[in-house]
């Protein structure tokens, strides 16, 4: 028996949905800034999906603060546990600045956020000089978080499928065969 | 079936060859929504790259409709836009409104003619922070139907450096490829001009979504029709300009609104099946029911450098619940390029605007 130790169930659901949502995110923020045309439509999803995310980065530290780890896999070394803590840190930093920068941003333009019919309150006051600095901190610190999840998506999949590690079955949202089953059931067509 | 232990060395280098790949396909994915891989794509920022270059480098100024001034008021509804739409707007009372007179184009040192496009832009703040914003102009129907047109149009009418005037051949060549700008002027054209802001109709162009409570869903244009008796523009004017009469359309507002505030009814047009909601360069037919929805009082006027409008993006789609965007692709190219006008211009040095008033007049109260 080779049991694989994994997140605690409700931490492997909240990376995936995030996950989820905040590639779609990054391609929306990214499409929406280059679109005329499909403007209108990506907006509309950006800004309500952005509360949503908000609320689910505020769940998901507070569910970091409550469920332990699993133990660090023996192929990571020291300075890439190290590096691993650091852009863990780096992502949960990003995902709660993100979209309270892009609320704050639209405060200080003055430009409503409407969420279905209900208006969000403004968080911060009618100043062009602080929108000027939040808009540029709002795309510097998105191009930092694609980084960052190019940077993460490189790890996993070199430990996965080049150390073979079994990394990214401590994630995965159902619980894995054993790796002896693993290799039997793939062996057998 | 090998394990790990017995892999070739070849079968390393191809899962790490997958990882790469997966990694770029990943990377190249996100370069593709984002544009990287479309230059030639006509985005907000070309668009605005396209007004610089035209009209030169304004810093702080709108990157279109860059000459005007602040005005504030009220809305007073009267109830009948409730019958279309649940908008808080439409219900019976009074809302603050304001908003800013506008000479369409980009420079804003400009002088007045009574040729040039005017705009009344609105911003009226409704209860629960909700907004309607909205920018209109006094022309019948707009000049072209895309953004990429709009973006073609501006480039053929570049004045020329040695002559400073559109190059004739270019303009004809945009209108040969473009037969629905050539009828937009036309009916341009045949509307009789009025002598300055306050006494012009202005028309929201573009089309927008009304939907009441249960639900159902109305096309709509709307104008804001003068109380001012139309007065056909005055003979003077029409003489290229003195230093003096510089601003003369801006003058005559201010003067207007000294002697009292100036009014215009807001009128909807309801669309029937049939009607174009996404191109504003066709009218609609003349027999379409107009609904008078409430009165738009003006009292008050202000120079750029204290008016309330100067850092406000009147962004056609900040719509209050019951009033939505249409499938006019020019609505979502709009917003899109008042944004990114917006972000360059208030991030610049703020220079004198052409047309001031002593600060904090309040002008044409009872």
């Amino acid at each position: 028996m080779n049991k694989v130790s994994q997140f605690a169930w409700s931490s492997r659901v909240l990376h995936w949905l995030m996950a989820a949502g905040l590639l779609g995110m990054l391609a929306v923020g990214m499409a929406m800034v280059a679109s005329l045309g499909e403007y209108q439509r990506l907006v509309a999803i950006h800004r309500p999906l952005g509360v949503l995310l908000l609320a689910l980065a505020a769940i998901r530290l507070l569910n970091r603060q409550l469920k332990p780890l699993p133990p660090f896999l023996p192929t990571m070394s020291a300075k890439e546990r190290v590096i691993a803590t650091a852009s863990e840190r780096l992502m949960y930093a990003l995902m709660l600045l993100l979209p309270l920068i892009g609320w704050g941003m639209l405060s200080a333009a003055r430009f409503p956020v409407r969420v279905g019919p209900i208006v969000l309150p403004p968080i911060l006051p009618h100043s062009v000089a602080l929108y000027t600095v939040l808009r540029r901190a709002h795309t510097v610190l998105a191009y930092a978080l694609f980084f960052a999840f190019m940077a993460h998506l490189s790890a996993v999949l070199f430990h996965t499928l080049v150390l073979r590690d079994g990394l990214l079955a401590r994630m995965l949202p159902w619980s894995p065969r054993t790796r002896d089953s693993d290799r039997k059931d793939s062996g057998a067509p | 079936m090998a394990t790990t232990t017995e892999q070739p060395q070849w079968a390393n280098g191809a899962r790490l060859a997958l990882v790469a790949a997966l990694v770029l396909g990943v990377g190249t994915g996100f370069l593709y929504v984002g544009g990287w891989l479309s230059p030639q794509r006509l985005t907000p920022a070309r668009l605005v790259d396209t007004f610089e270059r035209v009209n030169g480098p304004h810093p702080g100024f709108r990157r279109n409709h860059a000459k005007g001034v602040s005005i504030a008021g009220y809305f007073e509804a009267n109830g009948a836009g409730s019958r279309f739409s649940k908008a808080a707007v439409f219900r019976p009372g009074r809302v603050n409104v304001v908003g800013r007179f506008a000479l369409a184009g980009g420079m804003p040192y400009a002088g007045d003619n009574t040729a040039t496009v005017r705009s009344m832009a609105l911003l009226f703040a409704l209860p629960n922070g909700e907004e309607w914003r909205t920018g209109m102009n006094n022309i019948p129907v707009f000049v072209v139907n895309t953004p990429e047109a709009f973006n073609e149009q501006l480039i053929a009418q570049a004045p020329d450096p040695k002559t400073k005037k559109p190059n004739p051949e270019s303009v004809r060549a945009f209108l040969a490829k473009h037969p629905e700008t050539k009828r937009a002027i036309g009916m341009i054209k045949a509307q009789p001009q009025t002598s300055g802001f306050e006494d012009s109709t202005y028309n929201s162009l573009n089309a927008f979504l009304l939907s009441d409570d249960a639900g159902h869903v109305t096309p709509v244009r709307w104008s804001m029709v003068p109380l001012q008796l139309p007065a056909p523009p005055a003979v003077s004017s029409a003489a290229p300009g003195s230093e003096s009469s510089t601003n003369f359309l801006f003058d005559a507002l201010i003067a207007h609104l000294k002697q009292g505030p100036l009014r215009w009814r807001l009128v909807l047009t309801l669309g029937q099946p049939g009607d174009s909601t996404r191109d504003a360069t066709l009218a609609w037919p003349e027999n379409r029911e107009r609904v008078d929805v409430g009165t738009l009082t003006i009292d008050h006027v202000e120079g750029e450098a204290s008016g309330a409008a100067r850092i406000i993006n009147f962004d056609p789609l900040v719509l209050p619940n019951g009033i939505a965007g249409s499938d006019d692709p020019l609505l979502s190219a709009r917003s899109a390029a008042y944004s990114q006008s917006f972000t360059r211009r208030v991030r610049e040095p703020v220079s004198p605007s052409a047309v001031t008033t002593p600060s904090g007049q309040k002008l044409g109260e009872p």
